[in-house]
C-alpha cells in the first residue's frame, strides 16, 4: 500500500519491479555468491568459527537441503498450477514408508520409485479432493497431513514389525545408494582447507563439499530442480500449467484443459514430496523411523515461499535452511553466533538505507530493522553460543521475516488457492 | 416452507452420515488389502465401552471440544487458524509456570492462570493477526511457521524453568500446589466406575455456550459472520475488517489457550515434554465434521474421543496397530469435506430446479396477465 503513496513510486512501480525481479544478469548472481563467500571467509577469520564453511558442514548442509528442496519443488509444481498444497508433509511421510518398504525388498533404486509412488498416491487424493470435487485446498491439505502419517505408521507396523532388525516404528537398515566423487581432488583440497587461510580455505571447503562423496540421489534432486525450471518456464506445457495458476478462466478460453493440467501438477507435486521422504530414508538416515520427517514438509513449503515461488529462490531457501539444520546437528553453536555479526551489520545498514530512502514516509520499517540489527550485535557481543532451539527455529523465523518485510516483492500465482470449476469462463 | 426446511435438515445430516459410511467402507477396503482381520477390528471398534472407558471418552472429548471451538471461531470469519496447535502449547506452558508458583491461593490461582492462558494464546495468535492486517501475510502460512517456532520456544523456556527431579530424566515445570488442582466430578451415580470426569468440563460447556451466544446473539457475532460471508458487504455496512480480523484471530487464540487447561488442572498438574501434542489439528478435523455448530462439534468431539479410546484395544483384540484410528479419522475428515461439497452442490441444484419450476409456473401466469389489457 505504501508503494503507491511514495513520491518515487512511478519510477519503481509494481510493474517495473516485477519485470526486474528474477531478471538480473548472470554476473549479478555471481557477485552475490562471491560476496557471500567473502563475508563467510571474513566472519570465519574474525570469530574463529572454522566449522562455518568446512567441507563437513557444507556436505551435511547439501544433504539436508535436498529433502527440503524436493518438498519445496513439490509445493512449486502444485502452486504454480494454482493448487495450494500444505499436505506436502503428509505426502512426504507416505514417501518415507514407500522408500523404506520397496528399498528393503527390492534394493534402493526401486526404493526411490516406491517413495515417488506413495507420494503420487497422496497427491492423487489431494488432486481428487481439490481439483475434481472442489474442496478448499487448505482443508484437504490438513486432512492429508492427518491421513499420511496415519497410513504410514499403520503400514509400518504391518510390514516392519516381523523383519529382522525392524520394529513397529522402525525399518531394518537399508542398503545405501552409491556416492560419487571426482577422483584425485579430495586430498589436495583437504590440505588447503586445513590451512585455514582467508578465502583459500573457504573455497577449498566449498569445492570439496561439491566434488567428494556426493550421493546419487542428490544429483538426481539437482537435475529435478533444473528440469523443473526448464519444463515450467521454457516449454509450452509449462506455460499452460502456469497459466492455470495465474488465470484459469483465460487458460480455458485458450483451449487448455485446466482440470487435467491441475491434476497432473498435483500428482507431480506428490511425487516430489514423496521423493523428499525417500531421500530421508535412503540417504539421510538409511532406515525408516516414525517421525523422522520432523516437519520438513513445512520447511519445504517455507523455502518455496521464501524463494518467491521460483526454483532458484527455492534452491537458495532450501540450502539456507539445510545449512541451519546441519549446524544444529553438528552442535556447532558458535557458528550461529558468528552469523549474528554479519546479520547485525547487514540489518543496521539495510535499516539505515530504508530510513534514508523513505525519509518522507513512515520510518517504522527502517527503525524496526535497525533495532533488530543492534539487538543481534548485542547478542553477538554478550554470548559465546546461541541455544540449539534458536538455531532450530531459524528457518521459520526467517520465512516470517521475509513475509513481513518483503511481502511487496513476493508474488504468488494470482489464482493460487482458488477453487476452479470447469466452464466458469465467459 | 416447512417442507423445504425438512429437506435442508436432511441435506445437513446427509453429509456427516455419508462421510462416516464412506470412512467405514474405505477402512474396510484398506484392512482387506492389508489382509487384516476385518471382523475382529470392527468388533473391537464398535464394542460397547466399559464405564471407565466412557469417562475417558468424555474427558478426551472435553479437550477436543475446546480446540475445535477455537478453530471454528476462525472458520466463521473465513480465517484458517492452523495455529491452534502452537497457541495451546504456548498457553499451557505459560499457565503451568504461573500456577506452579502458587503466588495466589487456591481457586484464585486457577482463575488467574486461566486468564494467563487465554492472554498467551491470544498474543501468540495475535502475531499472525497483525501480520495479516499489517502486511497482508496469509494467516495459514504465518500460523504454520508460528507452530514450529512455538515448539522450539517452549522447549527452550522449559529447559530454563524446569525443576530437576532426582532420578528422573523428564523435564517439566513445577507441579501445581495441591489447593490449585481442580477435583474431578464423580459419576458413580450414573456409571459404576471410580473414574472421574475432568472438573474443567464446565469450562468446555461455558466455551460452547459463549461461542453460541456471541456469534448468534450479539452485534459483534453478526459482524463477524457477515465479514466471513462477504467482506465487501461487511465493509459497506460499516465493519472495520482489519480490526475484525485481528479481534477474531485473538479470540480464537484465547480459546485455543484454554485447550490444555483440563489436562493441566485435572490430570498432569504440570507442563512437561510428555504433554499431548497435535490437539490443534484434531480440532480442525472436529470443527469441519461438526460444521462449526456448537452442538455438532460436541458430537464430533465425542466421536473422536470414542475412536481414540476404542483403538487402544486393537492390538490385543485383533493384532492390528492402533494407528489404524489415525487412518479412520483422516478418511472421515476427507470424506466429510467432500460430502459437504457434493451435498452443497446438490442443494444448489435442487434450489435451482425449484426456482425454475416456480418461474415456469409464473411464466404461465405472465402471458395471461399481459393478455388481459391487450
Amino acid at each position: 500500500m505504501s508503494t503507491t503513496t511514495r513520491p518515487e513510486a512511478p519510477a519503481t512501480g509494481p510493474t517495473s519491479a516485477r519485470v526486474t525481479t528474477g531478471r538480473h544478469p548472470w554476473w549479478f548472481w555471481l557477485a552475490v555468491v562471491g560476496g557471500a563467500v567473502l563475508v563467510l571467509a571474513t566472519v570465519r577469520v574474525i570469530t574463529g568459527a572454522n566449522d562455518i564453511d568446512s567441507a563437513g558442514a557444507l556436505a551435511a548442509a547439501i544433504a539436508l537441503a535436498m529433502p527440503i528442496g524436493l518438498a519445496g519443488l513439490g509445493g512449486l509444481w502444485s502452486e504454480r498450477a494454482g493448487v495450494v498444497n500444505i499436505g506436502l508433509q503428509g505426502m512426504m511421510v507416505l514417501g518415507t514408508w514407500g522408500g523404506a518398504f520397496f528399498g528393503y525388498h527390492y534394493g534402493p533404486w526401486v526404493g526411490i520409485l516406491g517413495a515417488i509412488l506413495l507420494g503420487v498416491a497422496g497427491g492423487a487424493v489431494h488432486a481428487l479432493a481439490t481439483v475434481i470435487v472442489g474442496v478448499d485446498h487448505i482443508v484437504s491439505g490438513v486432512a492429508l497431513n492427518l491421513l499420511g502419517p496415519g497410513v504410514a505408521s499403520y503400514l509400518a507396523v504391518r510390514t516392519f514389525s516381523d523383519l529382522p532388525g525392524g520394529g513397529p516404528t522402525q525399518s531394518p537398515p537399508l542398503e545405501k545408494l552409491p556416492a560419487l566423487s571426482i577422483p584425485g581432488v579430495g586430498d589436495a583440497l583437504t590440505s588447503l582447507e586445513r590451512s585455514h587461510t582467508w578465502l583459500v580455505a573457504d573455497l577449498a571447503g566449498i569445492l570439496r563439499a561439491l566434488t567428494t562423496n556426493v550421493n546419487v540421489l542428490t544429483i538426481i534432486a539437482i537435475v529435478l530442480l533444473v528440469g523443473t525450471w526448464y519444463i515450467l518456464w521454457r516449454t509450452p506445457f509449462g506455460l499452460r500449467l502456469r497459466s492455470c495458476g495465474e488465470a484459469p478462466e483465460a487458460a480455458e478460453t485458450l483451449g487448455v484443459d485446466v482440470v487435467r493440467y491441475k491434476f497432473v501438477a498435483v500428482l507431480i507435486s506428490g511425487g516430489m514430496a514423496g521423493l523428499a521422504g525417500g531421500f530421508l530414508v535412503l540417504v539421510a538416515s538409511n532406515l525408516y523411523r516414525e517421525g523422522q520427517e520432523g516437519g520438513r514438509g513445512f520447511i519445504g513449503l517455507a523455502a518455496m515461499i521464501f524463494g518467491n515461488w521460483r526454483p532458484g529462490g527455492l534452491a537458495g531457501g532450501a540450502v539456507l535452511f539445510g545449512y541451519t539444520d546441519a549446524i544444529q546437528l553438528r552442535g556447532s553453536a558458535d557458528v550461529i553466533r558468528a552469523f549474528l555479526l554479519p546479520v547485525g551489520i547487514g540489518l543496521i545498514l539495510w535499516g539505515a538505507w530504508q530510513l534514508w530512502r523513505r525519509r518522507q514516509g513512515k520510518p517504522v520499517t527502517g527503525v524496526v530493522t535497525v533495532v533488530m540489527g543492534v539487538l543481534a550485535m548485542v547478542w553477538f557481543l554478550l554470548t559465546s553460543r546461541v541455544p540449539d532451539e534458536f538455531t532450530g527455529m531459524t528457518p521459520y523465523v526467517a520465512t516470517l521475516l521475509v513475509l513481513a518485510f518483503a511481502s511487496q516483492r513476493l508474488r504468488m500465482p494470482a489464482a493460487d488457492g482458488r477453487v476452479y470449476r470447469k466452464g466458469e469462463a465467459g | 416452507m416447512k417442507r423445504l426446511d425438512w429437506r435442508r435438515a436432511g441435506l445437513g445430516l446427509a453429509a456427516p452420515v455419508l462421510a462416516i459410511v464412506v470412512a467405514f467402507v474405505v477402512t474396510t477396503a484398506i484392512l482387506l488389502l492389508a489382509q487384516d482381520p476385518v471382523g475382529a477390528v470392527w468388533g473391537q471398534l464398535l464394542k460397547v465401552p466399559l464405564p471407565r472407558q466412557i469417562v475417558s471418552v468424555v474427558n478426551a472429548a472435553t479437550v477436543y471440544y475446546i480446540s475445535a471451538v477455537a478453530v471454528a471461531i476462525g472458520f466463521r470469519m473465513n480465517l484458517f487458524n492452523i495455529g491452534v496447535d502452537g497457541q495451546y502449547r504456548v498457553a499451557s506452558f505459560a499457565a503451568a509456570v504461573f500456577a506452579g508458583q502458587g503466588w495466589l491461593p487456591g481457586w484464585l490461582n486457577i482463575a488467574v492462570a486461566l486468564l494467563v492462558a487465554m492472554a498467551s494464546g491470544a498474543i501468540w495468535a495475535g502475531i499472525a493477526g497483525l501480520l495479516k492486517v499489517g502486511r497482508g501475510v496469509s494467516e495459514v502460512i504465518a500460523t504454520i511457521m508460528l507452530n514450529a517456532i512455538a515448539t522450539y520456544l517452549v522447549s527452550f523456556l522449559l529447559g530454563k524453568t524446569a525443576v530437576k527431579v532426582q532420578g528422573s530424566n523428564a523435564t517439566n515445570t513445577k507441579a501445581l500446589p495441591a489447593d490449585s488442582r481442580v477435583p474431578g466430578i464423580s459419576v458413580d451415580g450414573l456409571l459404576a466406575t471410580p473414574s472421574q470426569v475432568y472438573g474443567l468440563i464446565v469450562l468446555a460447556v461455558v466455551v460452547g455456550l459463549a461461542y453460541w451466544f456471541v456469534l448468534e446473539k450479539t452485534r459483534f457475532g453478526f459482524d463477524l459472520r457477515a465479514t466471513g460471508r462477504s467482506e465487501t458487504a461487511a465493509v459497506a455496512s460499516g465493519v472495520n475488517v482489519k480490526r475484525m480480523v485481528l479481534t477474531s484471530m485473538m479470540l480464537s487464540g484465547a480459546v485455543a489457550g484454554l485447550v490444555g487447561m483440563p489436562l493441566l488442572f485435572g490430570q498432569d498438574y504440570l507442563y512437561g515434554d510428555t504433554v499431548q501434542s497435535g490437539l490443534g489439528f484434531a480440532g480442525i478435523a472436529i470443527a469441519l465434521l461438526g460444521r462449526n455448530n456448537p452442538v455438532g462439534i460436541a458430537f464430533a468431539a465425542l466421536l473422536w474421543g470414542y475412536l481414540d479410546q476404542q483403538s487402544n484395544g486393537l492390538q490385543i483384540a485383533a493384532g492390528v496397530s492402533d494407528r489404524l484410528v489415525l487412518v479412520i479419522q483422516g478418511v472421515i475428515v476427507l470424506s466429510v469435506v467432500i460430502a459437504y461439497e457434493l451435498v452443497r452442490r446438490a442443494g444448489i441444484r435442487m434450489e435451482q430446479r425449484r426456482v425454475a419450476r416456480e418461474l415456469a409456473a409464473g411464466d404461465g401466469l405472465a402471458p395471461a396477465t399481459q393478455g388481459v389489457p391487450a
